[in-house]
């Protein structure tokens, strides 16, 4: 079993890229849907509000499947020649996608926790929507939301694990590559890949939860 | 939400109107190219959407899955409520030997991903009991444990929001801890938490969708696997099938939303699940 140490690694460190980067893209589209949401125009309110309703309410198995089998294999969507590297890019636009209205429903919490008043003295100085988000409420809000989303950041370490459903190596489909090879091993396999994963997902709730401390807005 | 601009006058009303045009118009573009990539790909074929007509397909194909996944949810949620709340009052013993213990289950069990408890029910249950365990038996045994968990937070989080008075008056009049945890606390906690609950029975209905992965004969299975081998119609599938998902949960929110609404009503104020976002 130690000769499948590599392998382990290899398949946390997956994990770990799979979530860097559906985390970053999750958080661009979150942060605009927010913005589109609280904006003065009904349509991208209405645009915004109808992504998140229908992506919040899909179990992210299906969304990870249509992404994978439907974009993938019927759509003929490309990005790499190699075929996994493909499934990689299809799972993280999944796990993006679908993260994205979470980041975007705690943003907009976030922005309800701005005192009315700050939004109301900037468009007292003339500031532009744009101007006030940018400048005024965001900048207090991302503050208000750093633990929430913290916990977002953990669900998605968690959640890439269903990218396993479109055959991506990351440290779920290799353990149980490893329990079909390894069976009388199954339980400390078991609590190896487990402490894995709270070795990844704790500090993130550490970390987050004293960024949320320090740079807490001073009321 | 209009705090955050001023009422538009003329000149800004004018401009709203070209940027709604100008944003409703790239939408579309965006719409009409997904569309086309599908019709290129022959995706709006009749023939594709046709089965979703037809009622021998839903009553053989789709609708067996249906009942699967929400047997599955019904029967996990029916586990892991009770398991929530052993777990969420043990947590506020007195006694270490069972805080402790409860804590470590329930953080462990919301700091891993379900699908490796799934996949551990499956394999472990044959390996180390020498059961058989079905896909379904996985998928249950996932969901509660996971489920089970948070729950236990949300009992924590809605026993200890009530204020101190409450225990403080119940032991002064002479009940025991048990009585005042019973007759005292949990009442007027319940009532706080429905909406907590409910909300993540939501999440436990989504997560039934993580059984396609081990084979489980869900309604997912059904959208994108058995439908598109009979009729080679994988998109329109999971289309139609996501759209049974999010009415099922939109009319499971509505009942979460009415309970908090009336909860607002009385005087229990609705406790938050433990992460705000949970609900991921």
């Amino acid at each position: 079993m130690i000769d499948d140490l590599p392998l382990v690694l290899g398949a946390f460190w997956l994990t770990i890229r799979l979530t860097l980067a559906s985390a970053l893209a999750a958080l661009v589209l979150g942060t605009v849907l927010a913005a589109m949401r609280v904006s003065p125009l009904a349509v991208l309110r209405g645009a915004a509000a109808g992504y998140v309703t229908v992506l919040r309410n899909t179990p992210l198995t299906l969304v990870i499947v249509f992404c994978g089998l439907g974009l993938g294999l019927v759509l003929d969507v490309s990005f790499s020649g190699s075929l996994s590297v493909n499934y990689l890019w299809l799972s993280i636009i999944g796990l993006s996608a679908y993260t994205a209205a979470f980041v975007c429903e705690a943003i907009r919490a976030g922005i309800n926790t701005v005192p009315v008043g700050q939004a109301e003295a900037a468009r007292a100085l003339g500031l532009t929507f744009g101007q006030n988000l940018r400048y005024i409420v965001l900048p207090q809000a991302f503050r208000a939301v750093i633990a929430p989303l913290g916990s977002v950041l953990i669900a998605l370490t968690k959640n890439t694990t269903v990218a396993a459903a479109i055959g991506v190596a990351e440290a779920s489909l290799t353990m149980k590559t490893l329990f079909e090879r390894h069976q009388e091993a199954v339980v400390p396999i078991f609590f190896g890949f487990a402490l894995g994963f709270l070795v990844l997902t704790l500090p993130v709730g550490l970390v987050f939860g004293r960024l949320a401390r320090r740079l807490a807005v001073a009321r | 939400m209009n705090v955050l601009y001023d009422e538009p006058g003329p000149r800004g009303r004018r401009r709203n109107t070209v940027l709604t045009v100008v944003f409703a118009v790239a939408l579309l573009g965006l719409a009409y190219l997904a569309f086309r990539k599908f019709d290129e790909k022959g995706q709006f074929a009749a023939a594709l959407w046709e089965p979703f007509l037809r009622g021998d397909v839903w009553a053989n194909l789709i609708l067996p899955g249906l009942w699967n996944t929400l047997s599955a949810a019904a029967v996990a949620a029916l586990i892991a409520v009770p398991f929530g709340f052993v777990f969420g009052m043990a947590r506020l013993s007195e006694h270490a030997w069972i805080r402790i213990p409860a804590a470590a289950v329930v953080e462990f069990f919301r700091a891993i991903p379900l699908l490796i408890m799934i996949f551990f029910a499956q394999y472990g249950g044959s390996a180390v009991l020498g059961l058989t365990v079905t896909s379904f038996s996985a998928v249950v045994f996932g969901l509660v444990m996971y489920n089970g968990s948070v729950l236990a937070e949300i009992v924590r989080a809605g026993i200890t929001a009530l204020p101190r008075g409450q225990t403080e008056a119940a032991l002064a009049v002479g009940l025991r801890k048990s009585q005042a945890m019973r007759l005292i606390l949990l009442p007027q906690a319940v009532t706080a938490m429905m909406p907590a609950i409910v909300s993540q029975l939501v999440v436990l209905l989504k997560d039934t969708a993580l059984g396609f992965i081990v084979a489980f004969e869900d309604l997912l299975n059904a959208g994108a696997r058995i439908l598109p081998s009979n009729f080679r119609n994988l998109i329109p599938a999971v289309i139609v099938m996501a759209a049974i998902y999010i009415v099922i949960n939109l009319a499971v929110s509505a009942v979460a939303h009415w309970l908090e609404r009336r909860t607002r009503r009385s005087a229990a104020k609705p406790v938050a699940a433990p992460d705000a976002v949970a609900a991921l």
